[in-house]
Order: structure tokens, then sequence, then C-alpha cells
């Protein structure tokens, strides 16, 4: 008992301040990827080199010569391969909190056209929003206990669903509930029925085995409920796609309120995706 | 004489003619192909294998190859640690009478990987020919990893109910438990008869992350498969991405510069260290002992942060590439004080905590005796890596097979004989310990040398290879196959867990229901691994 008591005392408070500026991912952390049009040439390698499809470059319709290249922050596993494919415009950034309430806000995609035998850069076709709220969080801790208390009355209670996922987000996910993050604090806690939730977490493409107990889960939760998907399987099948195994993405299966890319997302980005989740429910 | 060598002629010396020696691309690997007609010795054979060569049952690879050659086929591969060899018997099966004599009486082994094969390929092992990965509203005649069936299509559900294995008798009752579990843990169906507080009976539905992965991988270029390999279990993201690294590696005939392979045994260690840490506090919140797990926990946060730092991902992806590594992994100050700093304090503090544990009767108390798993239930039913050490199997593939830097590197397998869930605790434990003294052996090898070969454009076509790596599980052994194009044609994918996943039901007999969360735990199978 004494040794336990003096262990405690001697490892103090280990709990990390959120938001913390300071804390943020080290150099050469893989976050949000970034294609600067304007020295892009349209010439595809990029596209090739990624695993998950997250890059397209196709004809545009109707119009000859010209081409539309797409970034999908929901299919994007953040391995850098495009990066790696096409230094000169590409590269990763350090931005990890990208949840967002609108799939489209995932995805950026800009015009290109044929001209003296080169392909140029026109207009950005559609612009992403991902991390809407990740700049002015001022005081989260605050705001995540003012905004539970106005929703579910004191407390936020999340049952976690693995749709068929590889485990990755499992362990980013059960971290938050560890000493350095500390969900609890801010009146979030993990339970064990959906019957007790006003959130679903879920994770996973939705394979097809895990479909019908996905949908059963969703109908047990009581209104209102919240369903957050959490990494690019949960947003779009990611890497695994669509098959005759995988649904491709919880919304094919139940209604999505936020999505956090990431592959999987660390804590801090679950933490903010949460919070957006909760600001969109009136 | 060389070990392959040496074994042909022990094999042709005892089947004559009814076995033909086949190419192989890597050295260590022996293949021999069964006459037509010798199918009735299959069983005799894999059983002789077994036992006079002292080899040990590594997986089975089936695989499509009726546009090449007009027949299925299937490859027993067994592992022979005294000559560091892996010999495969490949067994032609005919598409027009796909049977072929189970030999899961004699390698007990080799049982869920034969219904597997049933499940999806319509290749009947007989008699063994229950269903393992198919769900009951699967239609039986849908046979996914045939050439012909195109993974992008729907499969209708067709009304069929599960059919577990039940006990009979009275105050016997079912408890159904999952899919969708208490915790954050992955998905997978448990059914247990008890009779009152005891586990009669366990019975296991899995395969609810079953995702298509060697499906998808079909006809896909060797390079993009890399990243697939890393989400085949998120906890072992290095170990697989390895270990098809691995396998592509040595069917083209390359080998990594040095540099890399210290960089990849580091990585490896790193992934151990993590999960075992992990486990260590997962096992300790599961018998109440909150403070020790809360330090196991924020230790293992440490070694995460450590992975990012080092690697750019917390789980270690995007780092594992063919032919090498991505990126350094030492190459700046900032990156060696983190690892320096945060080893020395991860090991002094789970020493510190362990010594705790060991001072605390109750924690022991439940631990001890819990879950026990027989050295002869565990070599019958071939449980391999951590779970087998701890029911006295000795076997770590990074001193029978070595790879990696393993072979110039000084080490202890773990090995306890309990079979207990302490003993399990206690091989982590160990190895924890071990993959400390490693780190410290690797540390700043080599540094400034070159970490990745020339960009591996081409891929021979028809070729094959085992790949293999001692992940902290245990072994994880892939098989590539490449087309006539250098792309996939067959990728085999075993995780550890599809061995050890049968040593639950065994385990947790007479065990009362409420250590069954300890039990799993010690264990602590990967769903996704074993569905994939």
């Amino acid at each position: 008992m004494f040794k336990i008591l003096r262990q405690s005392i001697r490892t103090g408070v280990v709990t990390r301040p959120y938001p913390d500026e300071s804390s943020g991912p080290p150099p050469g952390f893989r976050g949000k990827p970034v294609i600067d049009f304007a020295r892009c040439t349209a010439c595809g390698r990029c596209a090739d080199a990624c695993p998950t499809g997250a890059i397209t470059l196709r004809d545009a319709d109707d119009k000859e010569g010209q081409k539309l290249l797409s970034l999908s922050y929901g299919s994007c596993i953040f391995c850098g391969a495009c990066e790696d494919a096409c230094p000169d415009a590409i590269s990763l950034t350090r931005e990890y909190r990208l949840a967002t309430g609108q799939k489209d806000a995932l995805t950026v995609e800009a015009l290109y056209k044929e001209e003296a035998g080169k392909m140029q850069f026109v207009r950005i076709t559609a612009q992403e929003t991902v991390g809407e709220t990740a700049r002015g969080l001022e005081d989260i801790g605050a705001e995540f206990r003012s905004r539970i208390h106005e929703l579910f009355g004191r407390s936020l209670q999340i049952r976690e669903v693995d749709a068929g996922s590889c485990n990755g987000c499992e362990i980013e996910i059960t971290a938050l509930t560890n000493a350095i993050y500390d969900i609890e604090r801010f009146g979030i806690h993990f339970v064990a029925s959906p019957r007790h939730a006003d959130m679903l977490l879920v994770t996973g493409p939705v394979t097809r085995n895990m479909e019908i107990a996905l949908k059963q889960t969703y109908d047990a939760t009581p209104e209102p409920r919240l369903v957050v998907a959490v990494g690019a399987c949960a947003i779009s099948g990611g890497i695994f796609g669509k098959s005759y195994a995988s649904c491709g993405g919880v919304d094919t299966v139940v209604p999505v309120d936020v999505y956090i890319p990431g592959c999987p997302p660390r804590p801090e980005a679950l933490l903010h995706g949460i919070l957006l989740a909760l600001g969109r429910k009136k | 004489m060389d070990a392959a060598q040496k074994y042909r002629d022990q094999m042709q010396l005892t089947w004559g003619d009814r076995i033909r020696v086949h190419p192989a691309f890597a050295s260590n690997e022996l293949y021999i192909t069964l006459a037509p007609g010798a199918l009735g010795d299959l069983e005799e054979m894999c059983g002789g294998i077994q036992k006079s060569f002292k080899a040990r049952f590594a997986t089975l690879v089936a695989s499509d190859e009726r546009r090449e050659t007009g027949f299925l086929f299937l490859y027993y591969v067994f592992s022979i640690p005294s000559d560091d060899l892996f010999l495969v018997i490949r067994v032609p099966v005919d598409p027009r009478h796909m049977e072929v004599p189970s030999i899961s009486g004699t390698v007990e082994a080799a049982n869920w990987f034969e219904r597997e094969v049933k499940d999806w390929y319509g290749i009947i092992p007989f008699p063994n020919i229950h269903p393992l990965a198919s769900h009951p509203d699967w239609p039986e005649d849908v046979l996914p990893m045939l050439k012909e069936f195109d993974g992008r299509s729907q499969v209708p559900r067709i009304a069929r109910r599960a059919d577990f294995s039940h006990v009979e008798g009275e105050g016997i009752f079912e408890i159904p438990v999952g899919p969708v579990h208490a915790g954050i843990i992955e998905p997978g169906h448990f059914r247990f008869s008890v009779a009152g507080e005891p586990i009669v009976n366990l019975d296991l539905q899995l395969y609810y992350t079953h995702k298509g992965t060697e499906k998808i991988a079909e006809g896909a270029r060797v390079a993009r498969c890399v990243p697939l390999a890393e989400r085949i279990s998120g906890d072992t993201s290095f170990g697989h991405a390895l270990a098809y690294c691995h396998a592509v590696e040595r069917l083209a005939g390359i080998t990594p510069p040095p540099r890399a392979i210290v960089i990849r045994t580091m990585l490896l260690e790193l992934e151990r260290l993590y999960n075992h840490i992990g486990d260590t506090g997962a096992l300790l919140l599961d018998v109440g002992f909150s403070a020790g797990a809360a330090t196991a926990f924020r230790l293992k946060e440490d070694m995460l942060h450590l992975n990012e730092i080092l690697s750019g991902s917390r789980l270690l992806r995007g780092i594992a590439a063919l032919g090498g590594v991505r990126r350094e992994i030492e190459e700046t100050l900032h990156k060696r004080q983190a690892f320096r700093d945060t080893t020395v304090k991860v090991h002094e503090e789970f020493r510190q905590l362990i010594k705790l544990v060991q001072s605390s009767s109750s924690v022991l108390d439940r631990l001890e005796t819990t879950g026990r798993l027989s050295q002869k239930e565990a070599f019958r039913l071939g449980i391999i890596g951590l779970a087998g050490r701890a029911s006295g199997i000795d076997r770590d593939l990074r001193r029978d097979h070595p790879h990696c830097a393993y072979s110039h590197l000084k080490f202890a397998v773990a090995g306890q004989t309990q079979g207990d869930v302490l003993a399990r605790l206690t091989v982590r434990v160990h190895e924890v310990e071990e993959s400390f003294r490693i780190l410290e052996q690797l540390v700043r090898q080599r540094e400034a040398e070159p970490y990745a070969s020339a960009e591996l454009h081409q891929i021979p076509p028809q070729r094959y290879a085992l790949g293999y790596v001692e992940g902290w599980r245990g072994e994880i052994v892939h098989w590539i196959k490449t087309d006539h194009m250098g792309s996939i044609s067959r990728w085999k994918i075993t995780d550890p867990s599809f061995h050890n996943w049968r040593a639950l039901p065994a385990a947790v007999q007479n065990n009362i229901v409420p250590d069954f969360p300890v039990i799993n735990k010690s264990f602590n199978l990967s769903y996704s691994g074993n569905d994939r």
C-alpha cells in the first residue's frame, strides 16, 4: 500500500493539458498532405503512387484536354507515398486535427487545362475545410463541459464500436483513457452498452459480417445520438475500399455526424473530433 | 552438404517416385510435389515430417493456379528449426475433384487452416468440414478466393442459423457474448456453456473483421501492398509489413543494406516493447490493480511517443519498404536523445512496476493457476509465440530461423512451463528485458550508411517465397507468389493469432466466467490478423 502511494506521489501529475500547442507532433510526423496546385503539372504520378485512391486524376466531363486532380482526406492514410513521388508539389504538413461534419469538406479538387503542350493550373473547383475549428480552441476543456452539460446533462457517454478495423484506431481510442490524455476529466466516459451511450465512435470499413451488428447497435442507442466515424476506413473504406467483404464506410450503413480522418487519428485528433460533434448537435 | 539437400535425399529415400522436387527461390526452402495418385500418403507424410524431422507446422497455403497449370495447389509448410529450413509439401488438386484427405488427425495444428481452405476455395479436407471463415449467412457455393470470383461483387445473404457446439445436461446454461464487446476491443462472438460459474465449453465465431485483404491484393503491384500489410493487424503494423517485405525480397533475391537491417530490427523490438508493456497494464487492470495499470499505460504512451519521434507514426507505419526502410531513425541529435531518454526511463520504471507487482499477493493470487494451458495441449494444438513459450514450447523464430540482425545479437529466449496467466505475464516481462538489451546492442550501429537499396522496379514473374519474422505475439509467416507480370498472384498471411486462438477454449476450461477477461487478455490475440 505504502509502496503504491510512494510511487504515485513520485510520479505526480502526468496529464497533458489540452489543447497544448507545445506537445504537437514531432518533426517528421506525417500529417495532412498539401498539394501546391500552381507547381503541379497534373502528371498523375501522385495518383499512381497513392495506395488508397485518395488522389485521383481524371478527365473533366465534356471538356476536351481538361483534367481534374482531387485529393480526399477521407481516404488518405498519411503514408507519404505522394510526397515521395512528387516532392516538388506535394508536402506532408504536421496538421492532424482534420475532423469535419461535412463529407464534401474532405475533398480538394483543381482543374487543369492543356496549354502549349503542358498542363496548366486553372482554378480550384472544390475547397476542403477540414479541421474547421482547429484554430481558436482556447479553453477546450471548459467548452467541452458546457456543451456536454447543455446536451446530455453533466457527461457524455461513448460506446465504441469496432466495425472491422485493423485495431489501430482502438489503440488510439484506448490511449484517450490513459493518464496522459485522461478523457474523463472532460466528463467523457466509455460505456459498455449502447443503451447507456450518447455517442457511437465507429471504426473500420464496416465489414459484411459487422453490418447487421452495427445497425443493431445504432438502433439500441437512445436519441439524441451522435455517430462519429473514426479513421480512413470508417470514412471511405480506406485502403480496403468496397468489396465483397467491406461496405466501404460507416455512412453506407448508419448516418454519420462527424468524420475524423487519420490512419489512425492521434488521440488529440480524436478529442478534437468529439468536441466538433458536440458543437454540431443543436 | 546444405540442409535442403540433406532433407531432399531423406524424403526421396522414404517416398521414392511418389514425390518430385520442385524449384525454390529462397535458399532455406525446399518444395516437394506429391505425385498424382499419392494423395493417400499425404497424412502419413506430414506426420512423418513432424515426427522424424522435429518439424513444426507453420502454415497451409492454397493457391488457384488453374490458369497456368490446370490445377489448384495446397502448400503444407513445415519449419525445421534444427537446420533453419522450411519444408513445403506441394499438393496438386484436380478442379474436377476438389477433395484431399485431412491431415489434422495427425497434425492437429492444421485444423483451422484446412477449414479456411474449404470455405474460401471449396477444397474439401475430408472429414474436417465444419465451417470456420464463412458466417452462417454466407452462401456455401460462393468461393471468394477462386480467381473467377470478382472481389468487388456483392454477395447476397442467406437465411441460416449459426451452429455452435452444445453441451447438454442439467444446470448447463449458454452465455452468448459479442460481437460488440463491452470494452474497446475488436469484434468476435464467444459462446460459453457454463455450469454455474465454471466454464464447461467455449466455442468461437470469428471473422467479423474479415476485410478480404488477400483477395484485394490479387493482381496488385507488389510495392503497393506494403501499406496494406501495415493494416493487417494495427498493433503489429511493422511486423506484418516486414514479413511481407521479406517474402518479396526473398523471391526476388534481394538483400537490403546492413543499415536497413539494423533499423528494421530496432523497429521490431520497439513494437514488441510497446505491446508487451501495454499488455502488462491491461492484465493488471483486469485484476483490479489500477495503480499498476495506470503506470504501465503511461509507459506505453511514452513508447508510442518515441515511435512517433523516430518514424513519424505512433504505430510505426509508413517506414517499412521493399529493399530497406523509408527513412533513417537516428539521424538527428533530437531523435538520439529522445531514444536514450525514453528507453532508460521506461526500462527503469517498468522494473519498478514489476517489483511492485511481485510484492502484491492479491495480484499474484489472481494470476497464478488461472487459465492454464498445459505443455501437452499447447504442443498438440501447435501453439506458438509468447503463449507457446509460457507453456513450455521452446520456439522463437529470432533464434530458430534467424532473420533481420538476430544472428549477430545476444539475447535469451524466454521460457516458462506453468502455462497460466502469470506465466504469460512473466514471458512478457522477460522479453521486455531482452528487447531493451537488443536495442542497446543496436543503437548507433552503422550510422550514416545507406538504408534503402535501389527501388525494386522489376519484380520477377512466376516466383514464390516465404517471408517471416518473430512479431511480438509470435511468428508471422507470409507466402507470396507473383503472376506473369510480376504482380501478386497469391498472398497468404498467417498471423500468430490464427494458430493461437485455439488455445483460448482449452485454457478457459474449468475456470470461472469472471476470470475469462484476464485469460483472454493474457493471450491478447488479434481478431483482425486472424480474419484479415
